[in-house]
């Protein structure tokens, strides 16, 4: 992975104060602050509606002041996320969005994992090594030529992170990665992402899978933060899950399961 | 989910002619089909030779002709129009099984029918026996616009996720008791097909915002 331009200590994802107004007029954001360090793995929770996607477009300059009336600051590895930025931006965050369909547009999983460091102005061998390095990490080496709508939904998923791990990035942020898989291939999926040396901002639903895999979350409410504990900590405090509509599957008490893996935390 | 694989044109086959270059394949379609269309209607066995040989060529390709036979059905409405000509051609009129045709009309049905069915015919056997990727690089070799080979590329990628949406929209008006193929219902037809083409919009900048993301910058690269 890339070596950091700034000082090891500055987080690499720094939200300060960040708020957004969609142009209709539709405030999803209200002074957001944010900051996740280098290795950590971060869980996103929140119901429906309450700004997940809106924050993780913000962090990769999809969304921004240019888009709508927005107040605050996002910074990458230190670098703000304005518009003379956004290329070096997108190439750190890399974002796994939901629906696989809307990430692999090419005819074939090598060109769809290709199109990412070919923008970024890799070619050839270079190229090449940098595909397969990305479709290894996901298990998806001996797919490169098939076109993608021939690949099982899970093996999508997995191509999807592929796409963006070829990039390099520092950040992964993933929307909802465990939504439609079957339980077979969300643990495939938990697998990987915990043997990745990546910092992880992970948005999702699947409270277990939270648990599992991030050692901290964040609960976003109304464009709110409010709350940021250890997962174990938030999944246990009964009252701030009802007052923002988390809920954990029947049967499921995080105090028998325990934090995920500790070992397995980046660097 | 319900629907199959893609390749719904492509037979998988290792013949010469699968193995022959794309772009070279495209060049000879084309060339074909514009001798086709000029040939004189009334030369009927040079459309017999014509047809023999894309015969000869399917077969050489080893695909089934049933399988090219049956997705002929795209051809069918300009069978109908074809079939209608010489009713209400106008013209000398002929007895043909006591009908009076219009004999304008009857040579006019013909060459519709003749050069229809071979131009179709040959489009198949291209389609059948090339990879769509390799017709996409076939057209770039032949310096088709990058843009233009791009929208197609788009075009054959998500195919099939616009029919499975469609599909599953009209799953979803069969069991609310609608029949799609009812003129009855054709008003709620007509507006699952307008919610097709938004969800098939808003799916397109949700792609936008996926190649956004890693880095692309309006221009596609090769």
């Amino acid at each position: 992975m890339t070596e950091p331009v700034s000082e090891p200590s500055a987080p690499v994802l720094d939200v300060r104060g960040l708020a957004y107004a969609y142009p209709d007029g539709h405030q999803a954001l209200f002074g957001v602050d944010l900051q996740v360090r280098r290795g950590e793995r971060v869980a996103l929770l929140g119901p429906n509606g309450a700004g997940k996607t809106t924050l993780v477009l913000h962090l990769n300059g999809i969304l921004g002041a240019g888009s709508g009336h927005g107040a605050g600051s996002v910074r990458v590895s230190g670098l703000p996320v304005e518009k003379a930025h956004l290329a070096q931006v997108r190439r750190q965050v890399g974002i796994v969005f939901q629906d696989p369909d809307d990430q692999l547009f090419m005819g074939s999983v090598r060109a769809d994992v290709a199109f990412g460091p070919r923008n970024a102005g890799l070619r050839g061998a270079e190229l090449e090594d940098r595909v397969q390095e990305a479709l290894a990490l996901v298990g998806m080496a001996d797919l490169a030529d098939r076109p993608p709508h021939h690949l099982s939904f899970g093996q999508r998923r997995r191509v999807a992170v592929a796409t963006v791990l070829a990039m390099r990035p520092e950040v992964l942020v993933l929307d909802e990665p465990s939504s439609n898989l079957d339980p077979a291939s969300r643990r495939e999926l938990a697998d990987i992402l915990r043997s990745l040396e990546v910092t992880v901002l992970m948005v999702t639903h699947d409270l277990p899978y939270a648990l599992e895999l991030c050692p901290r979350s964040v609960v976003l409410s109304d464009g709110h933060v409010v709350a940021d504990a250890p997962t174990l900590e938030v999944l246990t405090d009964a009252d701030l899950m009802r007052a923002h509509r988390l809920e954990l599957p029947w049967g499921f008490d995080p105090r028998t399961v325990g934090p995920g893996p500790v070992g397995s935390v980046g660097p | 989910m319900g629907a199959g694989h893609g390749h719904r044109l492509h037979y998988h086959g290792h013949s010469r002619v699968h193995r022959a270059p794309a772009h070279r394949k495209l060049v000879v379609l084309l060339a074909f089909v514009l001798l086709v269309v000029a040939t004189p209607r009334e030369w009927f066995w040079a459309h017999a030779g014509y047809a023999a040989l894309v015969v000869g060529v399917i077969l050489a390709a080893r695909v089934p002709l049933g399988y090219i036979a049956r997705r002929m059905v795209v051809e069918v409405p300009f069978v109908v129009f074809a079939v209608l000509m010489p009713f209400v051609a106008t013209g000398p009129r002929t007895e043909v099984l006591g009908l009076s045709l219009s004999e304008p009309g009857l040579m006019a049905a013909w060459a519709l029918l003749a050069k229809g069915t071979i131009g179709v015919m040959s489009s198949l056997t291209l389609a059948a026996t090339t990879e769509p990727a390799d017709v996409l690089d076939g057209l770039r070799r032949l310096r088709m616009p990058e843009l233009i080979v791009q929208i197609m590329a788009f075009m054959i990628r998500y195919l099939d996720v616009v029919t499975a949406d469609l599909g599953r929209m009209v799953v979803a008006m069969r069991s609310r008791g609608v029949d799609p193929r009812s003129p009855r219902h054709w008003p709620a037809l007509a507006r699952t097909l307008g919610a097709l083409f938004i969800r098939s919009y808003e799916r397109g900048e949700r792609v936008h915002l996926a190649m956004l993301s890693r880095g692309y910058e309006g221009a596609p690269r090769s």
